[in-house]
């Protein structure tokens, strides 16, 4: 892990290195271009307004990360469950996905007003797709032969549902996981930036109406930091769950 | 040796009469089984020898319930039955593992569906995978195992689902010939302290010769009954020795013609 992060930290030092120094020779000014260490001064002075303000992205991701889950895999089942509601849901999800959720977002903000509920709208909506699709292929792709093996033993339905096709689905329910986490940032940002009062976003448009430039950068900063802890703890609750996928990687 | 049409005992554990599958491909009709009449008495090993591709897969997932036939009967202790689902255990090339689970949990499966783990079970299972060589390994997951141990800890699953039918479908097909060796001998030892009636397809003629009382010949596709064996050699039986050598004479002279068809 540790040595695998040793070419590029190398790499993204001396860009960093580079910056500095073009910024201080050109002398552009910090309005256009902060050097890194103005950026650096950036983050200890205004800690605790950065911290504020990701959390509040922090929650609206959460929030609809998890709802967009117990929908999205509700759903997915139901469609396994049920052909006749995966032929009316399914073609409505993939249609959906064409209109871009930026397009919306302003009827969001109009719907659900300024503070969390149009955010945790806007993330759920984004990160929903990637999570029923990736649900649904997996419950379908459970080992027909396995399946067939509770059949002879005369296992319902549900015994078959619950022993064979949900821990085979596991897996691509996980990287359905992974990709929403990885979106759901877009969408809590984009509902900041249409309309509201808190939240990295909103900080990013207000530094940037007063030529805080290096404040933007940190809120990226932080935002990068808050979307990657996430995968992470996305990761190692999939190891969490799945103890035996370690073993099959290995072979 | 008979032929088909022989009459059947008065008792068998399973019978199958006159059945026949065919598969609709592209508009037309494909027979896979044309006309299979066979039996196996209560206890009895009895092996289906067919060259590859004859629909001995078939067969099994028609008795086993998992596949429509188009017509004859089945019938399990003397009467007929829809097909032999829930009264048949099904062992395959693939040992079919839940990657999710560890030995122990996987052996599990029947018992868990038909009505639960007791203690009973448990020590049933520990003691099975203890003479299969799996003891210490029963919180392990089958990725972290060599096939030939994945194969033994399918067959205590197997036994485990405490049927008195077993139907094997080739299961120590896919290992080489020492493992395969070992597991055909533990088949055996189990298979004399249960006594359960176990019907095993393969398509080799040594593996049928070593375990079966009784060799069914399949032919070609459409399949049928070619004829019959009984294999009255005292166990355990050698590759070496005189009577099986003839009888494996005999039967490879049985499948020759059969495998021509197949590659005609």
């Amino acid at each position: 892990m540790i040595k695998r992060m040793i070419y590029p930290g190398i790499l993204l030092a001396l860009f960093i290195l580079f910056w500095e120094l073009m910024v201080r020779q050109l002398e552009v000014p910090h309005y256009i271009l902060p050097a890194p260490t103005r950026i650096l001064r950036t983050l200890t002075l205004q800690q605790s307004v950065l911290l504020h303000h990701t959390l509040v992205t922090l929650e609206e991701i959460i929030v609809g990360f998890l709802l967009a889950f117990v929908v999205g895999v509700s759903l997915s089942f139901l469609m396994f469950q049920f052909p006749v509601l995966e032929q009316t849901f399914y073609p409505i999800v993939i249609g959906s996905q064409t209109i871009p959720v930026f397009a919306i977002a302003p009827l969001l903000v109009l719907w659900f007003g300024y503070g969390l509920p149009s955010k945790v709208v806007m993330a759920a909506l984004i990160v929903f797709f990637p999570i029923v699709v990736n649900t649904l292929d997996g419950l379908k792709g459970a080992d027909s032969d396995a399946v067939n093996l509770l059949r002879i033993l005369r296992a319902n339905r549900w015994q078959i549902l619950w022993k064979v096709r949900v821990p085979s689905a596991l897996p691509f329910i996980f990287s359905g996981c992974r990709i929403g986490i990885s979106v759901s940032t877009i969408g809590a940002i984009i509902g900041e930036w249409v309309g509201s009062k808190e939240g990295l976003g909103y900080l990013m448009l207000h530094a940037n109406a007063q030529l805080q430039i290096s404040l933007i950068f940190a809120s990226l900063i932080y935002l990068t930091i808050l979307g990657v802890s996430l995968f992470y703890l996305i990761v190692l609750m999939e190891r969490w769950v799945m103890p035996w996928k370690r073993f099959s990687e290995a072979r | 040796m008979t032929k088909r049409g022989a009459s059947f005992p008065r008792n068998s554990k399973l019978s199958l009469r006159g059945i026949e599958k065919s598969f609709r491909q592209d508009g037309s009709s494909l027979a896979v089984l044309l006309d299979v009449t066979l039996f196996a008495r209560p206890g009895e090993f009895v092996s289906i020898l067919g060259p590859s591709g004859c629909g001995k897969s078939t067969l099994f997932n028609v008795v086993a319930g998992l596949v429509q036939r188009d017509g004859g009967i089945i019938s399990i202790d003397n009467r007929e039955v829809q097909s032999g689902l829930g009264n048949v255990a099904y062992m395959q090339q693939k040992d079919l593992l839940f990657p999710w689970r560890t030995l122990l949990q996987n052996v599990f499966l029947g018992p868990e569906i038909s009505g639960g783990v007791h203690e009973e079970i448990q020590s049933e299972a520990l003691e099975l995978m203890t003479r299969v060589g799996l003891r210490g390994f029963e919180g392990n997951y089958p990725a972290e195992l060599s096939m030939g141990m994945r194969q033994r800890a399918a067959l205590v699953r197997t036994l485990l689902f405490h049927k008195d039918i077993l139907l094997l479908d080739e299961p120590f097909g896919a290992l080489d010939a020492m493992i395969r060796s070992v597991m055909q001998h533990l088949l055996l030892e189990l298979w004399m302290d249960y006594r359960q009636t176990i019907l095993l397809v393969t398509h080799d003629v040594e593996e049928a010769l070593i375990l079966s009382d009784r060799i069914y010949v399949l032919t070609a596709r459409p399949a049928t009954i070619k004829g019959e064996i009984s294999v009255d050699i005292p166990r355990p039986r050698k590759v070496t020795d005189l009577s099986f050598v003839d009888l494996k004479r005999a039967l490879l002279d049985m499948l020759q013609g059969e495998i021509e068809r197949v590659f005609a």
